[in-house]
């Protein structure tokens, strides 16, 4: 079932990839992340089966620090609608060149 | 698990791996967040049962309880509070370019996984087929993961308590509202 698993995590990940490029909704693209961490801690269950359960530790931490990052991430949503009244990307545009 | 999976197993597998996917393709197409949002927890769901169906259970639990449980919540919270339900006021997706380059990179990074895929794991260091199972009917689903988390990974868990912290008070400083600012 390893290679089954690498394909399904495979395919996830790159949808998350095609969501975050391709969306403009900020909470949108910061789900896409959320999947795309998601697809990775796949990878490891994956490979814990066959080389030992540490790789379930990683899953762990993984989603230990996926939780503090959706917690900062949104605050940060939420100061940024508050200044400037919209999620969307395209309108968030202060750094660039 | 034996080491030849019987057909029960495998087809209910696949048939979480298909329902994963297709979620994800329909979550990455809706418009609306909350919706959007739905259909994210779908995939989280067979992933859980991905994870029970690969002798991780205790992480299956923690998926559950965590991520759909959790995270989403808070997500879900977020869009209620700035009021991003309706999802005709965004327009949403970007233009051509942007969508040409998604579409490179996605194609990019599935030729290379696939070929990771086919590579050979180093047969030195794997366990033999259906240890991980032997060891959850033996010492039950947590103890297999305790173990390593408290001997070896001690220093990388502790750390993870101050990122925590250093989490929650940065949600804390940024999400609040300045004194005079109205």
């Amino acid at each position: 079932m390893l290679a089954e698993s690498l394909f399904f995590s495979a395919v996830l990940f790159s949808i998350g990839v095609i969501g975050v490029l391709t969306r403009r909704n900020a909470i949108i693209v910061f789900m896409c992340v959320e999947l795309m961490l998601n697809a990775v801690n796949l990878t490891f269950v994956a490979f814990a089966r066959v080389y030992g359960a540490g790789g379930q530790v990683f899953v762990f931490l993984v989603m230990t620090v996926a939780a503090a990052e959706a917690a900062v991430g949104l605050a940060i949503i939420i100061a940024l609608f508050r200044h400037r009244h919209t999620v969307d990307l395209q309108n968030i545009n202060l750094l660039k060149g | 698990m034996p080491d030849v999976p019987s057909l029960f197993y495998t087809f209910h597998f696949y048939l979480f791996g298909l329902v994963a996917m297709a979620s994800a393709v329909v979550f990455v197409t809706r418009r609306s967040p909350v919706s959007a949002a739905m259909w994210l927890v779908v995939v989280m769901f067979s992933l859980a049962a991905l994870y029970v169906m690969l002798d991780a259970q205790f992480i299956g639990v923690i998926q559950v309880l965590v991520y759909a449980g959790a995270i989403m919540v808070v997500f879900l919270f977020v869009i209620m509070l700035l009021n991003l339900g309706h999802p005709a006021e965004l327009a949403d997706a970007r233009g051509l370019w942007w969508k040409l380059a998604a579409g490179a990179v996605g194609l990019g990074l599935v030729a290379e996984l696939f070929t990771l895929v086919r590579g050979a794991t180093a047969a030195p260091y794997t366990l033999p087929a259906g240890y991980a199972a032997q060891q959850v009917a033996a010492e039950g689903a947590i103890a297999p993961v305790a173990g390593p988390l408290f001997h070896e990974y001690l220093l990388a868990f502790e750390v993870t308590s101050v990122v925590l912290l250093a989490a929650i008070v940065g949600a804390v400083v940024l999400g609040k509202r300045r004194a005079d600012a109205r």
